[in-house]
Order: C-alpha cells, then structure tokens, then sequence
C-alpha cells in the first residue's frame, strides 16, 4: 500500500484522471455508435468541400467556390475583428467612466452612475438590437447618401470608403504593416547606452511613404442604380455589434476601474498631492499605474465575457463564426456534431491565448514581492 | 367403409389445419409492426414538431391554439390513429435544431415547412414521406424599386433566414445568370423584416408560401411586391426517422387520405351525410365501410372518415390558410393532379 499521504494523493488524482479519460471514452464512443445507427458518419472531410454561399462581409477575399474551410476562416476572422474594436472601445470607454464615477463634479459623477446603472441591468442581446435599429432608422436610403468630405458616403447600407488599391500584389502594405508593428520594439532598443526612443518614429513615417509609394489607384465609391458600387462598406450590422458589445462591457470595466482606484492607499494620492502635483498627473502618473495591478485579472475576465458575447451578432446579421459556421454551414453540410465541436474549440483556443496574454501582462505589471 | 371415412376425414382436417395455420401466418404478416406508432398508442398522444411560427403553416391563434397547414397535418394524424384531433402535444422547432429534435426521438414526426432533399434523405438519415406543399424560392421587393423580374436585382440586398437552403438558390442563381445578389442573414424573421422595413435591404426572400406570409406582416404590404419567378423547387413535407418504415408509411397515407377526400368530394361538412349514403365502392371503401385498409396501415379502420370529419380534405386546409381570405396565394402547384397541379394520390386498392 502507498502509506506516505504526499503519494497517496498522487495515485488519487490519476486514478481520478484515468476515470475522467474513461467517461470522455465512453461519451464519444457513444456518440459513434448513435450516429451509426442514424447512418451519419463522424468527419471532418466536409471542411474540403465547396460551399456554394455567400458571406456578406468578409475581410479576406471570398467567393462561392471556397470550402468551408475558409468559410470558417473568414468567420473567424469577422468575430476577431468585432471582437478586438470591442475590447480597444469598451477598454477606453470604461476607463472614462470609471474616472468620471470618482469625479468631485457631481453631475459628472451621477452621469457616469446612471450610464453603469442602466446598462449593466439590461440584457446584451436587447442592447445590441436597439443599436441595430437605432443605428438603422437614423441613417438615409442609399439615393439619399449624406455626402463626406474625401469620397465617403454613408447611409443605411452602411459607410463607405475609398479603396485603396496597392501595386506589386501587396508588398509595399506589408512592409507598411511590418514598419508599425516594429515601431514601438524599435522604441525599447538600445545601443550601448543610448535609447533609440524618438527616432523610433521614423519608422512610421517610412510606412506612410512606403504606403503612398505603393498605391496604384484609388477607388471611390460611387451611386450607381440603387446602390453605392466600388470602395469598401462597412456594415451597419459591425457598428451595431461593435456598440453593444464595448458599451455592455465598459459598464462592468467602469466599475472595475473605480474599486481598483479607489483601493489604491489613499497615501499615495496624497503623498503626490503634497509633492504639488496637479489633479490629472496624480491620477496618470502615481494612482493609475497602481490601479492597473488590481484591474488586470478581473479586465481578463470582461474581455473573455466580449469575446464570446461577439456570438449574439448573429441576432444582428453580422456574419461572425457562430451565424456562419453553426448555422449555415451546420445546415448545409449537415453535420451538427462536427460544427458544433470546432466553434467550441475555436472560442476555447481564442479565449485561452488571450487569457495568456493577459497573465503575461499580469506578471510583467504585478508587484514583485521578496 | 367407415375407415375409409375416417381416412378422408383425417385428410380433411389435416388440409383444414393447414390453411388454419396457413391463414394465421397471413394474418401474422399484415399485424404492423411500428415502435412509433406502439410509443404514440400507449402515450395516448402524438408529439409533433412545426414551425415556431409563421402563417399558413403553423402559428398560434390570439387563443393561443396551434392553426396551420401543418398543424392540420398534425391533427389528422392524431385523428387517425388516436380518434382525438386534439392529441397532439406541438413543439416549436427553429430551422437549426428541427432534424436533431426529429433524430433525437423527441418527437415522432417533423411537420415544419421543410423542404425535402438529397442530403436530408440519405446523410441525414431521415425519411421524408410526403410534400404537403409545393412551392419554390420567392422573392419579395420594394415596389419603389421598379424591379419586375428577379434577373434584375443586381447589386441588390435582400433578407435571407440563415439556416435554409435559401442561400444556396441565391448563390446558384446568381452564378447561373451571371449577377450578384448581396444577402443579409438573420437568425430570426423578426428581425429580418424589420431590417427590410428600415431599408437595410430591397427585399426578402423565402418560401413561396413564406413570403406571401411575411407580406402580409409588413407594415405597408402594398409597398411590397412579389415577383413572379420561383427560383428553385422547394418541395416542402414531412419527415420521420427512417428505421420505421410503417410509421413513414402511416404518414404517407395521412396525406394521401387528405388528398383522396378533395378528389371524392368529401368534406368535413358533408362527410356524414356520404358516409350514410354513399353506394360508390371507391367511398366506401376510403371511409371503412368496405375493405380493411386502416388494418393494413395499423390504425382503425375508419381512420379516413375521422381525418376528414375532424379536420377536412386538404382543399379546405389550403382555403382556410393561403386563400383569398388568408394570405391569397393562387393554389398553383398544389392544386389536385386533375387540374393541373401536383397533388396526386395514389389510389386506394
């Protein structure tokens, strides 16, 4: 027998794992033999067969010959897509509101309240709705486009903007895209003992030129019959989705941006007043880089919550992976099983890198206690 | 002599017994076998899945009691094989879930404007018994838009529900005439119409009976207009788990006893008068006074007379649901073999 209690504990959990193995074993195989019996087969064959349907917003290129496969592709991105403008708008959004809640203005105080308030109490799929309709009803139909300045249009239909058509298949907005991306990496580099900091800057300015050197033709959009032709729509359905989700969830981060500053030692805030500190730099300064150790965790927990929210665009015709792939593709190919499992799997892969990130951040911002 | 006798009679009842157990054997093979039919017998109740809600074929009253074409088709189903219209417990099912309800065993049958396919038939592994409605892909614009044929909705937007094989016709249509038709798709009709409403889109699309159905629900139906063509078949009818085949048999000839009723003349108005008077074999024998055909379909005998008596031939469901003085679709298609339509039954012998 195993006598020490360290050990015993050991054996304990495998045999807890191998009876967990066994039950998944079991579940899956009946799962099989179900299908058996129905004369359906178990396979992810399909995702190589053509799909034969249209996706109404697609940010790389589609057409109805494409298999499946890519229709996962472009519907994953599409839920990627809302999902990173939710978390960028409901981040900054909510950091606003958190603060103005603390504000000494008492109207600003009590507005920032009544905005939590009535948003966090009333459900999200009721929300993103009335952003769609409201969104909806104030804009015109496409002969009674408001005109903006620099080619754009917009309308019920949604915005339009210029295309910008790049030569060389590309290659100068990759180079572009790398150029920004390195920008802030360049920041940090250091040559022997001299920051590279500022020049740093240089680099987007080279993306702007290599941008402009790139592009071979602008089109713009244009009314032709009755419909806007040529440039690039973005929907009304990625608006109101993009509302409801970072509205919701700035109500929440509000909150969590209020307890986190306000459980930042009241010290701190008056060790920075006395220094003569002004209001805006001992917020920015001195409480906020305290606060963000004690939002950081629970900021995790909202973005998650966004994340796998982004699937009510369904309700809203927003053709994101849960409307695309659970629901036509689930239909046409007919394998409900199948579909099933991979939106699971896509959102679970999603949310566990972001969840890694955010731990990442978490440690590198934490306190490092001795 | 007398043993001669006997010998003849041994013979006699020997040849007895043989046709005894000869005929037993008979009557063994024409005993149906059906667990669906034996599950709804002993439940006292059929369990029928239709349409959440769209009119024509199935929508709750202000009452809050089912009505519909397909609701019809519920009842009659009841009616024959638990004598009571009123047995039927009804479960809304959304295009998405409707077949795993179906192949799951929640209900016994799937009566839910759906059209009938390849894939559902063999991948699916379901059963698909009669179409109760035929009718092809529609669609339905702003009049503003002065379009009168679908060729010409290039470039337009229309509504479609996800879910269906709608955007499959749009897709293969557009390729075929070499246009493109930008779609919208919603998840529920609510929202799709009040999309179309507020000018998100030109038009909708659906069903033929569908749209006729949505039309009326618009704010304005005369700024709607319905365009001729019908894009694809969509031949709508019911389903059953295949493994059953009496049950899908059953469900057949519930259909074919509605038909049979319109080609007799029998309604649920005069069915009692025909059935004291009628001398016309053919009568006679759908309504159970001649013949055994209910046995041979596991139900009682007089299974038509208690269809027709409690819900009426499928003339009358069609009148009450789609005609002039419900969604006023022309009967088309679904009009009966002898006038020119696709409703034919097959005889009763």
């Amino acid at each position: 027998m195993v006598r020490r209690p360290s050990r015993r504990a050991y054996v304990g959990q495998w045999i807890f794992l191998l009876a967990v193995i066994a039950g998944a074993g079991l579940l899956l195989r009946m799962l099989a033999e179900n299908l058996a019996l129905r004369n359906m087969h178990f396979g992810f064959g399909f995702l190589a067969s053509p799909a034969h349907f249209d996706i109404p917003f697609h940010l790389i290129s589609w057409s109805i010959f494409d298999n499946y496969g890519r229709a996962l592709l472009v519907s994953l991105l599409n839920t990627l897509l809302v999902s990173a403008m939710g978390i960028v708008a409901a981040t900054l959004l909510g950091l606003t509101v958190g603060i103005m809640r603390l504000s000494v203005n008492w109207l600003i105080r009590n507005l920032a309240l009544v905005f939590i308030e009535s948003v966090r109490n009333t459900p999200q799929l009721v929300q993103i709705i009335f952003w769609y309709f409201a969104v909806l009803q104030a804009l015109p139909p496409p002969r009674g486009s408001i005109v903006i300045p620099g080619g754009l249009f917009l309308n019920v239909r949604g915005l339009y903007v210029p295309d910008v058509i790049m030569s060389e298949g590309g290659l100068f907005a990759w180079l572009a895209a790398i150029a920004l991306v390195a920008t802030p990496f360049a920041w940090r580099l250091k040559f022997g003992a001299k920051r590279v900091g500022p020049w740093a800057l240089l680099l987007p300015i080279c993306a702007a030129g290599l941008l402009a050197a790139g592009t071979e033709r602008i089109e713009f959009p244009k009314l032709t019959g009755f419909n806007i032709t040529g440039g690039t729509q973005v929907p009304p359905e990625l608006v109101a989705l993009w509302a409801g989700l970072s509205i919701y969830s700035s109500a929440f981060i509000a909150e969590i941006v209020r307890s986190a500053i306000e459980a930042v030692p009241k010290g701190q805030h008056e060790a920075a007043q006395s220094m003569g500190l002004r209001r805006a730099p001992v917020l920015f300064l001195i409480v906020l880089p305290q606060a963000i150790r004690i939002m950081v965790p629970q900021l995790t927990s909202q973005y998650l919550n966004l994340i796998k929210s982004s699937t009510l665009g369904a309700a809203v015709a927003y053709p994101e992976i849960f409307q695309i792939f659970a629901g036509t593709v689930m239909n046409q190919a007919n394998k409900e099983v199948e579909t099933i499992i991979i939106v699971m799997a896509v959102f679970l892969a999603i949310n566990l890198l972001a969840s890694a990130f955010m731990n990442w951040y978490n440690e590198r911002v934490a306190l490092v206690e001795r | 002599m007398i043993r001669q006798v006997a010998k003849a009679f041994t013979c006699l009842a020997a040849l007895a017994g043989l046709f005894a157990l000869g005929s037993g054997g008979a009557l063994a093979q024409n005993e149906v076998k059906s667990p669906t039919l034996d599950a709804v017998k002993k439940r006292g109740q059929l369990i029928c899945g239709v349409d959440t809600g769209i009119p024509g074929f199935a929508f709750q009253d202000s009452a809050g009691k089912w009505q519909g074409l397909d609701v019809a088709y519920c009842r009659a189903l009841a009616a024959a094989v638990l004598g009571d219209p009123e047995k039927v417990k009804y479960v809304g099912t959304t295009s998405k879930v409707r077949f795993s309800v179906l192949q799951s065993g929640e209900i016994d049958v799937l009566i839910r404007d759906s059209t009938h396919t390849l894939t559902r038939n063999t991948e699916l592994g379901l059963a698909e018994p009669a179409v109760n409605f035929f009718t092809g892909e529609s669609f339905m614009v702003r009049k503003a838009l002065n379009v009168a044929h679908v060729k010409e909705l290039n470039g337009a937007t229309i509504c479609v529900l996800t879910g269906t094989t709608l955007e499959l016709n749009i897709a293969d249509f557009g390729r075929a005439n070499n246009i493109k038709i930008n779609t919208l798709l919603f998840e529920k009709p609510e929202e799709a119409f009040a999309a179309a409403e507020a000018g998100r889109c030109d038009g909708y699309t659906d069903d033929g009976g569908s749209v006729a159905a949505s039309r009326s629900a618009m704010k304005n139906p005369a700024d709607w207009v319905i365009l001729p063509e019908l894009i694809s078949r969509e031949f709508l009818g019911s389903y059953t788990r295949q493994g059953d085949e009496r049950w899908s048999i059953l469900v057949k000839w519930v259909h074919y006893a509605m038909l049979e009723g319109e080609v007799l003349g029998i309604t649920k108005a005069n069915v009692d008068q025909i059935k004291g008077e009628t001398k016309d074999p053919e009568t006679r024998g759908f309504l159970g006074l001649e013949g055994n055909f209910g046995k041979f379909l596991g139900v009682d005998n007089d299974w038509c007379y208690k269809i027709i008596k409690s819900v009426g031939n499928y003339g009358e469901n069609y009148e009450m649901y789609f005609g002039p003085n419900a969604l006023a679709l022309p009967r088309g298609w679904n009009e009966l073999y002898t006038k020119g339509g696709l409703q034919a039954p097959l005889p009763w012998r």
